[in-house]
């Protein structure tokens, strides 16, 4: 975390009071904390001389800012036209009770993010999600259930050994 | 030697062409020399991804949904035994002599390919792929050969409109923006698509980079721009990271920068990542977030080609509208205008997607018919069902009933039946999509991506789709198709952008077409296509029934009843049509009706 907060550190220092750099300063403070936090924006406000309020504004206006952590697998549920109505609804429902959240949490594990997209452009392939990079496509509740229950067990797996590796 | 390609856009990466290339790659490792391994871009048969092309000499063989096993036989029989190998499809091939073949040739051989015209034939990552298709050459041309006043000449008699759905003439526009003068000129390309359906942009960027670029250096030669944005969705990763080595190979070959081939024209371009937010595709709202702002529409006039971006005399055109450009300048204004109708010439390209067996990315002449589209190239409705419309123009368009499906697709005829031409997404309904519940799905979408500045747009939308919503519910009232129309007027008048003024419009062109649907939604608690949970029963059914107990297990009502490894049942009066069931069952078993 230290070396991502010194590389936004480092984009700040580097601004040079061009204008229109409000954006990409959040993308770039996303991009290193995974959202936005509170101090984030606070020192964006103070090297780009824009009122706090402000820069809260801009952040709450795209879709693209969190103000709140996230998950370590961030799942997107194409909710676009050709995924609608190939059924995506279908999907998100059994998305949320497979983790038991609503679109906009993270599980208590900090293991999954749940969002919609409105397309990914990949409606060929529909209805379709994306975990962090990977795009999933032709899903069915099932499918997708067992998408997800695969990460679960290679993550557990991956901590049991972890916690193993530190045992010996 | 042969060459063996990948085709490696966003649809092949997401079917699985990572591994079907890693594969390569190490077959090649193996047999060193036997054939030159490459990717390229998106050729548009996204619904046989991932495509894998084998060129030798003049020939060519594109096979269709390839794993990394399918690449190890394609890779021993043809690459090394010129054999075609059992078993995987070869989807397309033309041979020297001109002969076509394979699966799928209707859908190539309907095409009349000008954006796309590289678009899964280079590797869009290599600056020399683009140099042997005469890349740059427009650019040589229009700075070497022609005055700036030419090159507005050309574009103005090619009859160029612009691709992003408005259609105003592409020539005129730069016009506009060359006649006025101010201390900076942009030229922006919008790349910020973000129509649910429409992938056209993101192909071309993602295929062929350079072809854009080049377009947005012959405007800026033509209007006196002196600096470019790409505003390009942050949702679109790859066609980002191809558009950053695009610019630099571009600046490092010198055909962007100070004093370009040698002449006094300086241009270059920035890359702006869009922050997600639908309203900015509009352009004021985009030179708003540009300047690092909430992207919220301005009053216009004055108008971009005046004061835009900054206050600057600023040009603004979508991707698809640059991509047409350095291919007029190299082939004529008249070659161009041959293709098309009288007033829309040139091509368009479409995403197809929805209910159609072919979805993909076409470029056919202007004025070709929905039916030809849908029937010809898109091969018609997926499992045998019945074509009932298609959805034009994403959340500003409007949905075209089967019983027009003979209307031609140009800037004319498409407005005439209340959708528009947009930018190009086209979605396939058939018998099983609500048209109810389709415009309430788009207003969802547009309430939601209202800026909120314009009050009619914030709250006109809301009231709307709580109208929208409670029809698909059952619980309309017979006054609401009347409060609807006269939301919706309201709306179109009282709304400054695009988003606003057009929003009404999936819910208009319904109404027009579909208007026993509503009926039947308000006055007879049905939903004709089956759709509306709340409108229909839930049933099992009970061959694939299992008996696994999990929908009854799921179920908040007990409504599901039946003994465990046994066909379930359903208790329609007490079932209270959560669909719980539905997204639970592995087995496909329950079905609406």
């Amino acid at each position: 975390m230290k070396n991502e907060e010194q590389k936004f550190t480092y984009r700040l220092w580097r601004y040079d009071g061009a204008p229109g750099e409000l954006i990409p300063l959040l993308q770039s403070a996303q991009d290193h904390f995974g959202y936005i936090p509170r101090r984030a924006m606070r020192y964006i406000a103070d090297a780009t001389g824009i009122p706090e309020s402000e820069v809260y504004g801009v952040i709450t206006f795209y879709n693209q800012f969190r103000l709140q952590p996230i998950g370590r697998h961030v799942i997107r549920v194409c909710v676009g036209t050709a995924c609608h109505v190939a059924g995506s609804k279908v999907i998100l429902e059994a998305v949320e009770d497979e983790l038991g959240i609503e679109v906009g949490d993270t599980t208590a594990d900090g293991l999954f993010t749940l969002f919609t997209v409105a397309c990914i452009g990949c409606c060929s392939l529909a209805p379709v999600i994306m975990i962090n990079d990977d795009t999933h496509g032709k899903l069915t509740p099932a499918s997708v259930r067992k998408i997800l229950r695969g990460i679960r067990r290679n993550e557990k797996a991956a901590t049991t050994d972890a916690s193993a590796g530190t045992g010996n | 030697m042969k060459k063996v390609i990948v085709g490696m856009g966003t649809c092949g990466l997401s079917a699985g062409a990572r591994p079907v290339h890693e594969r390569l790659q190490a077959l090649v490792e193996d047999h060193p020399d036997v054939c030159a391994p490459g990717i390229t871009g998106c050729i548009g048969m996204c619904y046989r991804e991932p495509l894998v092309e084998i060129r030798d000499g003049g020939n060519r063989w594109i096979y269709g949904d390839v794993d990394a096993e399918k690449m190890g036989r394609i890779f021993e029989a043809h690459v090394l035994t010129d054999r075609i190998p059992e078993a995987v499809s070869v989807v397309y091939s033309e041979m020297a002599d001109g002969t076509r073949g394979g699966e799928e040739k209707d859908f190539l051989a309907l095409q009349q390919r000008i954006v796309l015209r590289h678009c899964g034939l280079i590797d869009p990552e290599s600056m020399d792929d683009y140099l042997a298709v005469d890349g740059y050459k427009a650019l040589r041309r229009a700075l070497t050969e022609m005055r700036p006043e030419g090159i507005l000449q050309t574009v103005k008699d090619s009859g160029l409109r612009g691709r992003g759905g408005a259609g105003f003439s592409t020539g005129l526009k730069w016009s506009f923006a060359a006649a006025n003068q101010g201390e900076k000129k942009f030229v922006i390309c919008n790349a910020d698509e973000g129509d649910p359906g429409a992938f056209m942009d993101r192909s071309v960027l993602e295929s062929d980079p350079h072809a854009v670029l080049e377009g947005m250096a012959i405007c800026a030669a033509a209007i006196g721009g002196t600096h470019g944005y790409i505003y390009c969705r942050a949702e679109y990763p790859l066609a980002l990271h191809r558009l950053y080595l695009a610019l630099d190979a571009a600046r490092a070959a010198g055909f962007l920068g100070q004093n370009i081939m040698g002449t006094d024209f300086s241009f270059d371009i920035k890359i702006k990542q869009g922050a997600g937010a639908f309203v900015c595709g509009e352009e004021t709202a985009l030179f708003a977030s540009i300047e690092g702002q909430r992207g919220m529409p301005r009053i216009r006039p004055p108008f971009p080609a005046e004061k835009g971006l900054w206050q600057q005399p600023t040009n603004n055109n979508n991707v698809e509208t640059y991509a047409n450009v350095p291919w007029i300048i190299r082939h004529g204004a008249e070659r161009y205008a041959e293709l098309g109708t009288e007033k829309s010439r040139g091509t368009k390209v479409f995403a197809l997607a929805g209910k159609v067996v072919r979805g993909g990315l076409v470029e056919v002449p202007m004025g070709t018919t929905i039916r030809e589209l849908v029937h010809r190239i898109g091969g018609g409705i997926k499992d045998g069902r019945t074509f009932k419309a298609v959805q034009m123009g994403g959340p500003s368009g409007g949905c075209i009933p089967a019983a027009l499906e003979d209307t031609h697709v140009d800037f004319e005829s498409i407005p005439a039946t209340g959708a528009i031409m947009g930018s190009g997404g086209m979605i396939v309904l058939d018998d099983t999509s609500c048209m109810v519940e389709i415009a309430r799905y788009f207003l969802n979408f547009t309430q939601q991506e209202s800026c909120g500045k314009c009050t009619f747009c914030r709250i006109g939308t809301l009231r709307m789709l709580e109208i929208l919503e409670r029809i698909t519910c059952g619980e309309g009232d017979p006054a609401d198709p009347d409060k609807l129309l006269l939301l919706a007027g309201q709306i179109k008048e009282a709304s400054l952008c695009g988003l606003g003024q057009t929003a009404p419009n999936p819910v208009l062109t319904t109404m027009r077409y579909y208007r026993d649907e509503y009926d039947a939604h308000i006055r007879d608690h049905t939903c004709p296509a089956g759709v509306c949970n709340a409108l229909v029963d839930f049933f099992i059914d009970p061959d694939k029934c299992t008996g696994c107990t999990l929908c009854a297990k799921q179920c908040p009502v007990q409504a599901i009843s039946g003994q465990p490894r046994a066909p379930h049942v359903i208790d329609t009066q007490v079932c209270v049509k959560c669909g719980k069931c539905l997204s639970s069952c592995n087995f496909g078993a329950i079905f609406k009706g």
